[in-house]
């Protein structure tokens, strides 16, 4: 399904803040599978992210996704495969659109766009039916502006928007942090069902190491730009938050000054 | 003010509301603050001028002016998105090298169009009073616009517009290329904004290249006008407010330019002065009101 081969990606080249943010990063993830990533701040998690969604180009290395190279294709022209859930709720919606709006837009990811009205009569039943699924009552709202709503109303909303049209990656940038702890595990059981009903591709970036356990058949834990962890299947099952710190350990041979790190 | 004035003020009003519908399209919709409109309004008007008086039919001299406008507009887009320069500054560079483009069109400063044919005619022609006949042209030119645009902004293509402008790395995330909206949205602008120009032209008989000076700041001025008195809440609504905020604005200065303090009167040199002072009462009072209420 994704392919990556020998991503090395550098900040600032040359100049005394050089970055060696991924460091020769080899991944295959396969049909179906659900990858939750872990990793101190600054090992490259979200640049993996950025790299696979095309926000930014690799220095090196090739991407492929579905058997297409990918990796000289801008964002929006891998916006056909690739659908994204940021950090911040506000950035996956439009605030003074209206939620019907929003999902008109969300409908037509990477179609081409004409002047065929925005918002379809024939999709509104489609919208709402698929709002009533969040338990949230926003299918009685369908009018209303956006910005109205609350963080994780808009995250929820825009959970439903990347994945209303099937996307073959889903990409989950810390999707949850931005929330209260209640909203946070609402948003990350509407994540694992809607992931589990679609068999959803899918790459999750978490900083709670419970999570990374819980959710998904693979995990991967990042250092430095590198992949030092890599389990699945079974072996996954049976980790526990001390041997996730261990392992972290045993192949860093270094100490952490501070678990926090770590564990967010 | 006399009933002249006033017929003359809204006369004005809804022809330069052509040109501000085109401001809000960048300043507002696409958040893109756009100088090329003091160079793409006399554009407008040279290209009208300069096709009606080598024969060409009025109405498709509009069209021509419209397509010129779209072209500036493009170039300030593309120097912004494609070459990175900032959009002000791409527009001031536009905006200056349309100067010496204006004037190579009319081949001199300026173009008059006297006795010759214009969209007037055509009103005159079936009957209606000369000094209605600008009303009615403008009134239903303006209208025409705004249909347009609300149109558009309603379809597939519009809704990535208005994102683009709201959000533009979700409406990257879901497949929209920025660029490209960029480039048609400014483009657009400025082609209503020539359009405007071409009419002014032929309702005042002449394209002069010095018509443009201030355009970007009447045009912020009625923006702002139409959004404090008619609102915004709707995409109709707030394009409406922007023509009859530039029917306000022109009213406004018509009774300034009336007024006499003792031996003081203002000259219409002074119009850019009040605008420019107009605006900065607008901007700032947002930010005054904010933190007088903080403390």
């Amino acid at each position: 399904m994704i392919s990556l081969k020998n991503i090395k990606k550098y900040f600032h080249k040359g100049s005394v803040n050089e970055v060696f943010a991924l460091n020769d990063i080899n991944l295959e993830i396969g049909e179906g599978e659900f990858v939750t990533v872990i990793g101190s701040n600054g090992a490259g998690k979200s640049t993996l992210l950025n790299c696979i969604a095309g926000s930014f180009l690799p220095d090196s290395g090739s991407i492929t996704i579905n058997n297409c190279d990918v990796t000289a294709w801008p964002e929006y022209k891998r916006a056909k495969f690739i659908s994204r859930v940021f950090q911040d709720p506000l950035l996956g919606t439009c605030p003074s659109a209206t939620i019907q709006q929003n999902m008109a837009l969300a409908i037509r990811r990477g179609m081409s766009r004409g002047l065929a009205p925005g918002v379809k009569t024939k999709d509104k039943p489609f919208f709402r039916e698929q709002l009533k699924h969040l338990g949230l009552g926003l299918e009685d709202r369908v009018m209303d502006i956006v910005g109205l709503l609350s963080g994780g109303q808009r995250q929820a909303l825009t959970m439903l928007m990347a994945t209303m049209v099937r996307p073959e990656v889903l990409l989950l940038d810390e999707h949850i942090a931005a929330l209260d702890p209640k909203t946070a595990n609402q948003i990350l059981s509407l994540t694992r069902d809607i992931v589990a009903e679609q068999n959803l591709t899918t790459l999750m970036i978490t900083h709670n190491m419970k999570h990374a356990i819980a959710f998904g058949s693979r995990l991967i834990m990042l250092h430095q730009g590198r992949i030092i962890l890599d389990v699945r299947g079974e072996e996954k099952m049976q980790l526990t938050v001390k041997d996730l710190l261990a392992q972290f350990y045993r192949s860093q041979g270094e100490e952490l000054a501070n678990d926090s790190l770590l564990l967010g | 003010m006399t009933l002249y004035a006033a017929l003359g003020a809204v006369e004005q009003g809804l022809v330069y509301g052509i040109m501000v519908i085109g401001v809000y399209l960048t300043f507002r919709i696409l958040d893109f603050p756009d100088l090329t409109v003091d160079g793409s309004l006399p554009l407008g008007a040279a290209i009208s001028a300069v096709a009606i008086t080598n024969g060409v039919n009025p109405y498709l001299s509009l069209v021509l002016a419209l397509a010129g406008g779209v072209m500036a507009g493009m170039v300030t887009a593309v120097l912004n998105t494609k070459f990175r320069i900032l959009h002000l500054l791409a527009s001031i560079l536009t905006m200056i090298a349309l100067y010496s483009i204006n004037i190579r069109i009319m081949s001199g400063p300026n173009v008059a169009l006297l006795g010759v044919e214009t969209v007037f005619d055509s009103v005159t022609g079936v009957g209606v009073p000369s000094q209605y006949a600008g009303i009615l042209v403008f009134g239903g030119f303006a209208l025409l616009v705004v249909g347009f645009i609300v149109w558009f902004l309603g379809t597939e293509l519009g809704q990535a517009v208005l994102a683009t402008g709201d959000n533009p790395k979700m409406i990257t995330s879901l497949g929209v290329n920025t660029h490209t909206i960029i480039i048609l949205g400014v483009g657009m602008s400025n082609g209503l904004v020539a359009l405007s120009g071409a009419l002014v032209a032929q309702n005042q008989g002449a394209a002069d290249v010095g018509m443009g000076i201030g355009t970007i700041v009447a045009g912020l001025a009625s923006v702002i006008i139409g959004e404090t008195v008619f609102g915004d809440k709707t995409i109709a609504r707030a394009f409406i407010a922007a023509l009859l905020g530039s029917v306000l604005y022109r009213l406004a200065i018509a009774l300034a330019l009336g007024m006499e303090f003792g031996s003081f009167k203002f000259n219409p040199s002074d119009l850019n002065l009040i605008t420019a002072v107009l605006v900065i009462c607008a901007l700032i009072t947002p930010n005054i009101k904010k933190r007088l209420i903080k403390r």
